[in-house]
């Protein structure tokens, strides 16, 4: 097994709501490895966003990093200063968010917006530091770099907007890419190139990437490993291949049922009876129990562990875990 | 961008031309000039007085039809004198208007411009500050503050001002006014401080809530993703995105500058444009207040227009057509 680039454990986030202190993260485990690409897959609402966040210690308030630990390369940045931190932010670790339009300041000019991000991690004067956003641009795959590089966000499409923002990310050479939705807002042609794009800048440079999306087609064509969260929880993690083609947990499955790929021509798209529960009405046992065709009644009482499944795989179903398929 | 100037431009001159009918309609229509001269001789005048006083103050043409001479009446005499800027003298006293306004500008604009560039630089830094670390105990702090500041009436300080650093402690004059510049620093100061301090609670408010707003964008997300500390934040992406609205904010004030500060004016017996209005008021001098109207719409007027002209100066996607 190749080395952790990123190593997360019982990483738990809570928001207070009134008295209560919910867990939208609740004891996530994640391992990225050099080179390769794990998915985190889940609904709106699971906490997959907010994983991501915490993975940069920028939980919104009230929010909080209440425990876990999360090794960057061996080193425990959980309870690191706030000013290390920012060396973190941006250096080794680098985000890009879903919305490339609201993501980008929309008062400055987009070349500026990258030498910043060069500039805050190496001293470099403002002239190399153009030179060097310049080639970025090029990099990314922007046409007209040095046209491009003085325009400002509203006059650039999605697809531009979201390569100046991978520019930016890139541009100190991080060792984790978190990549929040990054083609859900984009035309499907635009999204097949953005991914076909981080896959070549991972192929160069090796790094490790999150992956978050709702999108089982986009995890089919770039994952490595997957990840799936339900209700702040990982439910199951596998490899991509072995995820696709035989899901444990019976979220992974309900899901992968209800994408319209699976489905017979013609049949009607299988769901999920009910609906995902706010953190409010959240079980103390496994959180998927009530929509759970398989649920007995130690499921609505005790939390299901991650159990090893097979070779490299886990599934926090003891039900499934136990015995052959039901 | 030229043809939007123009017609602001044009929309500009046709508020002018209403306000000017307006004030036409106030001054002449609803106090008729029978009204104004009794009320500047005191109702038990004699008809003769009255006669003699219309006609020394110009006001005996008719109001807006004369067929014999179209131009000679008050309606084109008003809009024609105020377009020039030929106010006349005033009703009160006979000084010309125009260098009672030459005269008043200078004072006004030494109380009133400090005030305002003191007043914006201090409330937006500590907007800045107390939004940067929002529902910390130092915002809260702020919230006292400024609350404090706020509730209590502007009367009170300036006459706690005056009695406490003026008269106790000695720092300031307690009122008065002087061309000198070393003497009009010390004759400005106190008015200067008690305007900050009242307005300050109120602004501060305002610029808070815009900046809080403004943290709360997806882009100031990016910016910390990128590396950026809490202080570069604020300044370098928050406050430049802010000042769309703060410009709207300030510049609407400019005009009220040079119009002085009524209150400040008179307690601390600053000669400005702003007691000028208020002796106008009490002395029935009916050309000075027009004056002053109409000077202040115009002002506005110019204000509103640059206003919309900045925007696109600040604001890369805003493109006037």
């Amino acid at each position: 097994m190749s080395t952790a680039v990123l190593e997360v454990s019982e990483l738990t986030v809570r928001f207070p709501v009134g008295a209560a202190r919910l867990p939208v993260v609740d004891g996530v485990a994640l391992r990225l490895e050099r080179g390769k690409t794990l998915a985190l897959v889940g609904e709106s609402g699971c906490g997959k966003s907010m994983t991501a966040l915490a993975l940069m210690r920028l939980v919104p308030k009230p929010g909080r990093i209440e425990a876990g630990s999360i090794q960057l390369e061996g080193e425990e940045i959980r309870e690191l200063p706030v000013a290390a931190m920012r060396k973190i932010r941006g250096g080794r670790i680098a985000m890009i968010f879903q919305e490339p339009m609201t993501s980008l300041n929309p008062v400055r000019r987009v070349g500026v917006q990258v030498v910043e991000a060069i500039r805050l991690h190496e001293k470099i004067s403002r002239p190399d530091a153009r030179r060097r956003a310049i080639e970025l641009f090029e990099r990314v795959g922007i046409a007209d770099a040095p046209t491009r590089f003085e325009t400002y966000p509203h006059q650039l499409s999605g697809g531009l907007r979201q390569r100046v923002m991978i520019a930016m990310a890139i541009a100190t050479h991080p060792a984790v890419l978190l990549a929040d939705e990054p083609t859900t807002a984009l035309d499907v042609t635009i999204q097949a190139q953005i991914l076909e794009l981080l896959r070549e800048l991972q192929r160069s440079e090796g790094t490790a990437i999150l992956l978050i999306t709702h999108d089982l087609g986009v995890v089919a064509e770039s994952a490595d490993r997957v990840a799936v969260m339900y209700a702040g929880r990982v439910v199951e993690e596998a490899s991509c291949r072995e995820l696709l083609r035989a899901p444990r947990h019976p979220y992974s499955r309900a899901l992968l049922a209800a994408m319209p790929a699976a489905a017979r021509p013609g049949a009607r798209l299988a769901e999920i009876p009910g609906t995902v529960p706010p953190p409010a009405q959240w079980e103390q046992g496994c959180r998927f129990a009530p929509r759970c065709e398989f649920a007995v009644e130690n499921c609505r009482q005790t939390v299901p562990p991650l159990l090893a499944f097979g070779a490299g795989r886990g599934v926090a179903c003891p039900i499934v875990a136990a015995g052959p398929c039901p | 961008m030229i043809a939007f100037i123009l017609r602001r431009l044009a929309f500009g001159a046709a508020t002018v031309g209403g306000v000017l009918t307006f004030l036409f309609m106030l001054f002449f229509l609803y106090a008729t000039p029978e009204d104004m001269a009794r009320r500047a001789l005191g109702d038990k005048a004699p008809p003769q007085a009255i006669s003699t006083w219309i006609a020394n103050h110009g006001y005996d043409r008719p109001l807006a039809w004369n067929p014999d001479a179209p131009a000679d009446t008050l309606l084109v005499e008003h809009f024609r004198r105020s377009l020039s800027f030929d106010f006349g003298r005033s009703d009160a006293d006979g000084m010309p208007i125009y260098q009672r306004i030459r005269e008043g500008v200078g004072p006004s604009l030494a109380l009133t411009l400090p005030l305002f560039v003191l007043g914006l630089l201090f409330s937006v830094a500590l907007g800045l500050v107390v939004a940067t670390f929002r529902d910390s105990y130092i915002d809260r702090a702020g919230l006292v503050l400024c609350v404090l500041t706020m509730s209590l009436s502007i009367l009170l300080y300036i006459i706690g001002g005056q009695w406490l650093l003026g008269t106790v402690l000695r720092w300031f004059p307690v009122s008065g006014f002087d061309t000198d510049p070393a003497m009009l620093l010390r004759f400005v100061a106190l008015p200067v401080l008690v305007g900050v301090f009242v307005s300050f609670g109120e602004q501060t408010r305002f610029y808070r809530t815009l900046f809080v707003e403004e943290t709360s964008r997806d882009y100031v997300r990016t910016a910390r993703a990128k590396g950026c500390g809490d202080g570069r934040v604020m300044w370098r992406h928050v406050l430049p995105n802010a000042l769309i609205p703060i410009v709207t904010h300030v510049v609407v004030a400019i005009p009220l500058l040079f119009t002085g500060s009524i209150l400040l004016e008179s307690f601390f017996g600053i000669p400005g444009l702003g007691s000028m209005t208020v002796e106008a008021i009490h002395g029935n001098d009916f050309a000075t207040l027009r004056a002053m109207v109409f000077l202040g719409s115009l002002l506005f007027i110019a204000a509103q227009i640059a206003t919309d002209v900045l925007y696109t100066l600040l604001d890369p996607r805003i493109r006037l057509g």
